[in-house]
């Protein structure tokens, strides 16, 4: 084995009551794709901001080429030549893409004047080595996540750095932009950069990645060569036992239908007509942009309806407002679970309550403390949410945790329709299984869902049927039992309709 | 003993107003005695109630420039009333509601309108100024003696159990917020707004609905703190209350809430008016200038923001 361009050694990182990181050794090397693997909670992330500088080890040693070398601020990593693309981006979103890929180290002539051609024609280079076909003079609030998270790739690439850690650099990303991304993995690999790759997306790291070294529990459980790997050894290794069968689906009667759209329409969505039953699951599926989250948030009442009736246990209403959509028994747990689904700051108690705060309502307006505490450890044990105590900021939990409290969100308005928005968006393979268990018991207790993903066999996994949404329409409808990955991608696209 | 360093961190506001009074009881005597103290607290009774509406106008993120001029304008509505010879106490309540309802239409303005709040509140500070102005002619509406303007006058000059009676009314408004704050579904609705807009939206909350009432409470307390005044000088000025907004703001922020909203308390905020109080009671003991005691009062609240930044 070659000599590590950095090795990590012994590290150890404590936080006020949890030992994150206990004695990890993590190699990067030159010209290798090193994939860095762990539950949520595992240490991924801290190992990588000691990596960046962002926070300092209490025990361990770095060595640069074998030298030994010490990180005081992100500045001195990065002036080692350590670039990290952050799985929430830095964007400012007021400014154009190549004020942002340049920000604070803009090319100047010799008046010390922005040299905008410079830039605009450098950073132009740069989304063509990436094969984004954009102006960088667009603003960067007009992309999409996935154009973000390139533009994000982009600025690494404009440092030149010698080792580039990406965390969950796909989650969203188209497969085209996935593809482009891989393209540009393989070509810094073979300029010798060491390449970190953090991601949950197991299929990935078979893909593109040379080593794997996994962590679980703060701990550093193995480092090897992908060939000498497979699925199953990464999972064991990652959640310390054995998975059984990934989509533990039931199947249950199909009841009456509680949910009819019948040509739905607006700004986003086209003509949208389908029905849903009682203790059914109904996947959309799509690309990002194909309106998937735009359907579900008419539905919800937080996007306005231009056209077309929505049947509720086959009554027609009016839903105008998220509120009157869980009056009506619709919950929706949103794929931005940060942006949209919790409140960071609010604990884990305030945040599970907030949809529907009144039935603690008593005497004066007081909100019945010792009820909401019932409810909420109720939630907290049955969902299994790791969390200190319900009075924990959501801020501190893990992503799978956090998913979950915004899951148990939605139920404690007691739903009849649950719709889930990348239910297992950045939540790690053990919170998955958990997730989708959690689903397929409401199924069982009558609960009627819609699952909005990317992940296709997961679409095919839990759902009963499945839709395919592409530019605003549905493309495509399946019966799990006759749908294929390949057919759904190609209603996604679409290049064919069923 | 164990000394828990969060409890400590959470309580620093406090230290810091004990550590500054222990430091000032030691310079002057004077400033320890029984009756200074009440005078602190009577003279910090206007801004603390001030202050207390604004920390529910700033816990949702927004701020309230307009509380001086509702001050003013609902202190020239009751002592107007009450100088044409109205019961005090309908005088009162109507001076109250105007204030409510101006509150309330600055939070319309924001949340309907979609105007900034600090476009829409400056706007309302700007018209409520000039329509104060014009309702008084510019000049001070003086409360002659009579029985009404008696009974009227207890309430920013009463004693009840040898304690000003602004100090009982300071205590009910800071009970109530805390009470509306903590115990009730508003109040979790006021920091969810303030954490994240859209995710409170999505929870199905009105939105709309917490900013008109957060903007009424406001300008409630700011009405409120009119009425005192107006009771206490037994006239009301056409500028009354200018430059209010800045020292409810500061006691606020004093207090460790954040301007961007979502995180804070009104025991803070109770805490943050003890300090400007105490700074300004322990300035004029010192007999120090009152050109200089803004200096110092500028110093103090960068140095206390300064200390409380996160890390």
């Amino acid at each position: 084995m070659a000599k590590p361009l950095l090795q990590m050694k012994g590290i150890t990182k404590e936080f006020p009551g949890v030992k994150a990181l206990d004695q990890i050794d993590f190699n990067i090397y030159e010209g290798k794709v090193m994939a860095l693997l762990g539950e949520n909670g595992a240490g991924k992330s801290t190992l990588m901001k000691i990596l960046s500088g962002v926070y300092q080890m209490d025990e361990g040693e770095l060595y640069f080429k074998e030298n030994h070398i010490k990180f005081k601020t992100p500045r001195d990593s990065q002036d080692v030549g350590i670039a990290i693309i952050h799985q929430e981006l830095n964007l400012v979103p007021q400014l154009t893409i190549g004020e942002n890929i340049f920000l604070g180290r803009e090319p100047v002539n010799k008046f010390k004047r922005i040299d905008w051609k410079k830039l605009y024609a450098n950073s132009s280079k740069l989304l063509e080595r990436l094969g984004i076909e954009k102006d960088p003079m667009e603003l960067v609030s007009n992309l999409s996540i996935g154009e973000q998270q390139m533009v994000e790739i982009a600025k690494a690439l404009s440092l030149d750095a010698k080792i580039i850690i990406m965390d969950e650099p796909t989650d969203a990303l188209t497969d085209k932009e996935t593809a482009a991304l891989f393209k540009v993995i393989n070509e810094l690999r073979e300029n010798g950069c060491g390449i970190v790759y953090i991601s949950h997306r197991l299929k990935e790291i078979f893909e593109i990645c040379d080593m794997a070294t996994v962590l679980r529990d703060g701990k550093f459980i193995t480092e090897d060569l992908v060939t000498n790997l497979n699925e199953d050894l990464i999972i064991e290794a990652m959640v310390g036992r054995k998975l059984e069968e990934q989509f533990p689906r039931v199947d249950v009667e199909l009841k009456e239908v509680v949910l009819e759209v019948k040509n739905l329409s607006n700004e986003y969505i086209e003509d949208i007509s389908f029905t849903l039953r009682k203790g059914e699951i109904i996947g959309i599926a799509g690309l990002m942009g194909s309106g998937r989250t735009e359907l579900a948030k008419t539905i919800f009442g937080s996007l306005p309806v231009r056209e077309g009736e929505v049947f509720i246990d086959q009554k027609q209403y009016t839903i105008s407002s998220p509120k009157s959509a869980l009056e009506h028994g619709i919950a929706y747990v949103s794929e931005d679970r940060k942006g949209q689904g919790l409140i960071l700051d609010l604990s884990v108690k305030e945040n599970m309550s907030l949809s529907d705060l009144k039935q603690f309502e008593s005497f004066l307006f007081k909100l019945n403390g010792q009820n909401e505490e019932h409810m909420v450890r109720h939630y907290i044990d049955n969902m299994s949410i790791r969390t200190p105590s319900m009075d924990q900021t959501v801020k501190n939990l893990s992503g799978g945790n956090q998913q979950k409290v915004s899951i148990a969100k939605g139920l404690m308005t007691k739903p009849k329709i649950l719709i889930l928005d990348e239910p297992t968006r950045g939540v790690d393979v053990g919170a998955k299984k958990e997730i989708y268990n959690l689903i397929n018991q409401f199924k069982k207790e009558g609960m009627s869902i819609i699952i909005i993903s990317s992940e296709l066999p997961e679409v095919l996994g839990m759902c009963d049927r499945i839709l395919v949404m592409f530019n605003g329409k549905i493309t495509g409808a399946f019966n799990r039992k006759e749908a294929s990955q390949e057919q759904i991608l190609r209603c996604a696209v679409g290049i064919e309709e069923a | 003993m164990k000394i828990d360093k969060n409890k400590l961190l959470k309580y620093k506001s406090v230290i810091g107003l004990l550590a500054f009074s222990i430091i000032i009881s030691f310079v002057s005597p004077q400033f320890l005695t029984f009756s200074n103290i009440l005078n602190v607290f009577r003279q910090t009774s206007i801004n603390s109630i001030i202050a207390a509406g604004m920390t529910f106008v700033i816990l949702t993120g927004g701020i309230d420039l307009s509380v001086g001029s509702v001050l003013a304008f609902a202190g020239a509505i009751c002592a107007s009333l009450i100088a044409s010879g109205m019961n005090a106490f309908f005088a009162i309540a109507i001076a109250l509601m105007v204030g409510t309802l101006a509150g309330a239409i600055s939070g319309i303005i924001i949340s309907r309108g979609k105007v900034q709040p600090f476009i829409a509140t400056l706007v309302s500070m700007t018209v409520l100024r000039g329509a104060t102005l014009v309702f008084t002619d510019g000049r001070p509406i003086t409360l002659v003696s009579g029985e009404n303007a008696e009974r009227f006058s207890t309430i920013g000059n009463g004693y009840f159990l040898g304690i000003p009676v602004p100090i009982y009314i300071t205590l009910i408004v800071f009970v109530a917020a805390y009470y509306i704050l903590r115990q009730t579904r508003l109040g979790r609705y006021v920091y969810a707004l303030g954490g994240n807009e859209e995710a409170t939206k999505l929870s199905g909350i009105s939105v709309a609905k917490i900013k008109v009432i957060v903007y009424a409470l406001s300008g409630l307390c700011a009405a409120l703190a009119g009425v005192i005044i107006t009771s206490r000088l037994a006239s009301a000025q056409p500028n009354a209350g200018s430059g209010y907004e800045l020292d409810a703001i500061a006691a606020v922020v004093l207090g460790g809430t954040s301007l961007s909203g979502g995180m804070g308390s009104i025991f803070g905020t109770v805490t943050g008016a003890l300090i400007i109080g105490v700074l300004n009671n322990a300035l004029n003991i010192l007999n120090v200038s009152s050109y200089y005691q803004m200096i110092v009062k500028g110093a103090v609240i960068l140095i206390a923001v300064l200390l409380d930044r996160k890390k």
